[in-house]
């Protein structure tokens, strides 16, 4: 849809289920959900988030494909992989640094979240952003999200040394325009 | 990621413009790029005729010389009867025919059309491929109907001392060659 941009808001997921349901609903790929809800550390907290595929404007999946499987339309969303190109490498499932693609393995393919572009090439909104009872996820005009959230999304990561952009906005922290992150130090647990 | 397309070593730009992973770029072609394809490809096509035209005037210059070989005794075969055997080498089938009490003649048993064997029909006297209905003049190979598109190969017999004996191969229409 022309003018709409997703927004992800991970402080407003409430891990009820609803997007990872109505994603393996959807008439394409039915019975695979191909969003993910992480929970962080259930000892701890309750905290969830939804993760949807990004759109990178230069998808490392795609880039790592040594199959050319994965292609990024005009539109920028990147699309799941090629059916007839794909070799169930896992390259992509690798390589990806948000954790998008996920490998079916009985099917020999790489199926990953595609905006819904079924979907939203003809108008309707994702499956997941049509259902969420919280609005953690929102297919909205910018516009729209800006009289909804006083806080204001961010499409640029750092991995490491790598900068990602992305199509889809997340709503971070206030007063960060980037989101940091360092995996080797978010996983480091001291010994007991 | 982003930055690397651009200083991507100059050996990997080309593959890296192939296969990108923008739908819109992969089959977007330059000016310059189709042009190089046109020059090209006609450029090999005409060396390819040039080679073709070179390849048969060479052939055409060449003397050939024909093996001898015996091919059968003279009272082996029954009016009407034929017999196969291979000249020039081990794998050219060729076809023997008693046409008449005097008259031996022989051709390539390889049909010009898809290279089925040919056999003889002593009583309508024509060389007659079963595969498309192709038919050849038992005269001088020359095609009477039906797909092949080149008379029949002959080859010259001899006789000498009751037996016969495979001399060189002749094409209708071509002059003799040996």
């Amino acid at each position: 849809m022309h003018g709409f941009e997703f927004y992800v808001d991970p402080s407003r997921c409430i891990g009820c289920q609803s997007c990872v349901n109505a994603c393996g609903e959807c008439g394409t790929h039915r019975g695979v959900s191909m969003i993910h809800l992480d929970y962080f550390d259930r000892e701890w907290t309750t905290a969830a988030t939804p993760m949807v595929c990004m759109h990178c404007d230069d998808p490392t999946c795609a880039q790592v494909c040594p199959a050319d499987a994965i292609k990024k339309g005009e539109d920028g969303v990147v699309r799941s992989a090629l059916k007839p190109r794909c070799i169930a490498c896992s390259n992509c499932v690798l390589a990806c640094p948000f954790g998008v693609p996920k490998m079916q393995v009985e099917m020999e393919l790489m199926m990953k979240c595609d905006m819904c572009y079924d979907r939203t090439s003809v108008g309707l909104r994702p499956m997941c952003a049509t259902v969420c009872p919280s609005q953690a996820l929102m297919y909205v005009t910018p516009a729209e999200a800006a009289r909804l959230r006083r806080d204001t999304p961010s499409n640029t990561f750092h991995f490491g040394n790598q900068t990602v952009e992305t199509k889809v906005f997340m709503y971070l922290p206030q007063g960060e325009e980037a989101l940091e992150v360092d995996v080797i130090h978010d996983m480091w647990r001291p010994e007991q | 990621m982003s930055e690397n397309k651009g200083g991507c070593p100059k050996e990997q730009r080309l593959w890296r413009e192939e296969f990108s992973v923008s739908s819109s770029e992969q089959s977007y072609v330059e000016r310059r790029q189709f042009g190089k394809f046109l020059v090209l490809t006609s450029g090999a096509m005409f060396a390819g005729q040039v080679w073709l035209m070179a390849k048969d005037w060479m052939s055409k210059t060449k003397t050939i010389v024909w093996p001898r070989k015996a091919v059968a005794l003279v009272n082996d075969l029954t009016v009407g009867a034929a017999k196969v055997f291979q000249y020039p080498g081990p794998n050219d089938n060729c076809l023997l025919v008693r046409v008449s009490e005097a008259k031996y003649v022989a051709y390539s048993q390889k049909c010009t059309h898809l290279s089925c064997a040919v056999i003889y029909s002593a009583e309508k006297k024509v060389l007659e491929c079963p595969c498309h209905n192709g038919y050849f003049s038992i005269e001088d190979g020359h095609v009477i109907q039906g797909p092949p598109p080149r008379p029949l190969p002959k080859v010259e017999l001899e006789l000498r001392g009751g037996q016969l004996i495979a001399t060189g191969i002749s094409v209708f229409g071509e002059g003799e060659e040996h």
